[in-house]
């Protein structure tokens, strides 16, 4: 099933669901036509279509809101705080192309701080699905929960097969002895190559798909760390706020100590180009990540990463 | 700045060169096509006929400024810097390349980019900015700033033309390729903008409505700076997205294109009138 058709079958089955939409129509685009006056497209205004979904919602409805991430969450973002956090409003956020996804558009288009801008609102919850059966997984309990949400929408696809969703708790793909992967989004597809050359080298791994980022799975973290020597955080986002950031707070909160090794981009936008050459050249193919924790080159051969369908 | 204003005939050959650019880099990746054919023209005039603006003044104060708040076609941009001189046109063959930082939108790694954009609504205001310090300093610069049709959704663009009146800028000039469509689809069936001379007329501007296609029509506009003293000019430039290229003119469907290198050679015969083409690649609508 796609985001579309998830979206096409809960907003026809429930009437409270309106989509809208900042003039993204990426992911909705036949949803004008089945939904009618419960489709919403206010144009490129960001901040009005949020304080219009807070209006929606504070009549009962339940807004799912669609824009480019780094839209959604940074020209939008007093908006979101102000009138979906504070009233805690059920207004879902599906943004559109964040992290590595917004490939060759430049820093504008870069959402690699929404999550931690994102958590850091009160009441709000952020999710980011490994592939595209990981968002359709969560997505209905998501946006039937009472409260604001923030959901990376990821739809490419993996081979993996996913175990149920559970909000605030993370998926463990495996355990291992010598090193554990946390991760989220895009980056898992990543991971699961990273696991596999590491695990060829000799080494014991863990892998932990990181989906529900808030409230997140302390228990995951305490336990990846405490039972293997390294722990990496992997993701497209700024280092500052985002998974390292939650790792470290979760640890010192419950007083443990561990050797973790974050993959995050330290004080710098990445540099634009189509998908494939934005991974390769920031370091972060499954290869480059393992042979980074190795410490040595290895003859695995990286398999390729496609290029994104829409690379808006 | 070396065409006389009079001479149309050169300002079209230059123009159709920056199409000629704008169609080659709509491959390998791809570029937003459509808008970038829209503003070409206007472009090119105003860098060669209205702009203080050379390869050896790049860093003087008393330069004019150009903006380009609309962003995402600056490939019109990059194509009248190489026919220009400001960058070796080789180096649009890094086109999407992480060697260079030529991508979808501005950035000031290029000479000649005062100010990187791609997000809507931010440069009115930047541009306002450095028309305030000139009006401060007493300096004679021009500051222009293109912006898109459905770039005025965004509010910001509005505050800006209310802070320009309340400060006088007859210094900055907003400069709108109304070429009528936005992202997916015609503009006047989303968020309607018309009566637009009179919603910038009723903000206190003084507004021209011209073809942004006619030379002749940008050089009467422009000739007459500033509009009316104490007011902020606006141009509203009508222009027809895809202008050029026959198949894809005023097609909601082909905003961004990424075409294969086939339809890159035909479209650049069909650019001179030799053909039309058929274009078979994936129609994408998303950007």
């Amino acid at each position: 099933m796609t985001y579309e058709e998830l979206l096409t079958e809960t907003a026809l089955s429930d009437d409270r669901f309106i989509v809208m939409t900042a003039e993204n129509r990426a992911l909705i685009r036949n949803l004008p036509g089945k939904l009618g006056k419960r489709f919403i497209d206010t144009g490129i205004t960001e901040q009005t279509m949020i304080g219009a979904a807070s209006g929606l919602a504070m009549r009962g409805r339940i807004p799912v809101v669609h824009a480019l991430a780094s839209f959604l969450t940074m020209r939008a973002f007093e908006f979101v705080r102000t009138d979906a956090g504070i009233a805690n409003l059920p207004v879902k956020l599906s943004s559109f192309v964040p992290g590595f996804l917004s490939d060759g558009n430049g820093p504008t288009h870069q959402a690699i701080e929404d999550v931690a801008l994102m958590r850091g609102i009160p009441n709000m919850t952020v999710f980011a699905p490994a592939d595209e059966q990981d968002l359709v997984g969560m997505l209905p309990q998501i946006w039937n929960y009472p409260a604001p949400s923030y959901v990376r929408i990821n739809t490419r696809k993996t081979d993996y097969q996913h175990r149920p969703f559970e909000i605030g708790k993370a998926e463990i793909i495996s355990k291992g002895e010598d090193v554990t992967i946390l991760t989220y989004g895009l980056l898992f597809e990543q991971a699961l190559i990273a696991a596999e050359i590491l695990k060829n080298e000799g080494m014991s791994v863990g892998l932990v798909n990181m989906r529900s980022l808030k409230p997140v799975d302390e228990q995951a973290i305490i336990e990846a760390v405490q039972s293997s020597a390294m722990t990496v955080t992997l993701e497209d986002h700024f280092v500052t706020g985002g998974l390292y950031s939650i790792v470290a707070e979760v640890l010192l909160k419950n007083e443990v100590s561990g050797k973790v090794l974050p993959f995050a981009l330290n004080e710098r936008w990445f540099k634009p180009a189509l998908l494939p050459n934005v991974m390769s050249h920031e370091g972060f193919t499954g290869k480059q990540i393992a042979e980074k924790i190795l410490g040595y080159s290895t003859r695995a051969v990286q398999p390729e990463v496609s290029v994104p369908q829409f690379s808006e | 700045m070396n065409t006389t204003p009079t001479d149309t005939a050169g300002l079209e050959q230059i123009a159709l060169k920056v199409r000629e650019h704008i169609i080659r880099m709509s491959t390998d990746g791809g570029c937003f096509v459509g808008a970038s054919l829209s503003a070409a023209d206007l472009i090119v005039y105003l860098y060669t006929n209205f702009l203080n603006v050379n390869s050896s003044n790049l860093d003087d104060p008393d330069r004019d400024y150009l903006f380009l708040s609309k962003g995402h076609d600056v490939p019109a941009l990059y194509g009248t810097f190489a026919e220009l001189g400001l960058i070796e046109r080789d180096r649009l063959k890094n086109h999407l390349s992480t060697s260079d930082y030529i991508y979808w939108h501005p950035n000031t790694h290029i000479p000649g980019i005062e100010f990187h954009s791609g997000s809507l609504g931010h440069l009115p205001s930047v541009a306002m900015g450095v028309a305030m310090d000139i009006k401060i300093r007493g300096g004679k610069n021009k500051v222009v700033c293109i912006m898109g049709d459905g770039e005025l959704n965004e509010g910001t663009c509005w505050e800006a033309v209310l802070v320009a009146n309340a400060y006088k800028l007859d210094n900055l000039i907003f400069v709108i390729d109304r070429n009528h469509f936005q992202a997916n689809m015609p503009t006047e069936e989303l968020i309607p903008l018309e009566p637009l001379q009179d919603k910038f007329a009723a903000f206190g501007a003084s507004v021209k409505r011209i073809d942004g296609h006619s030379f002749e029509a940008l050089h009467n506009a422009f000739s007459t700076y500033p509009f009316e003293e104490g007011k902020l000019n606006v141009v509203i430039a009508d222009t027809v997205r895809g202008r050029g290229l026959p198949s894809i003119e005023r097609r909601a469907d082909r905003w961004f294109c990424n075409f294969t290198a086939t339809e890159v050679e035909d479209l650049l015969k069909e650019l001179h009138g030799e053909k039309v083409t058929q274009l078979t690649s994936e129609t994408l609508v998303v950007r």
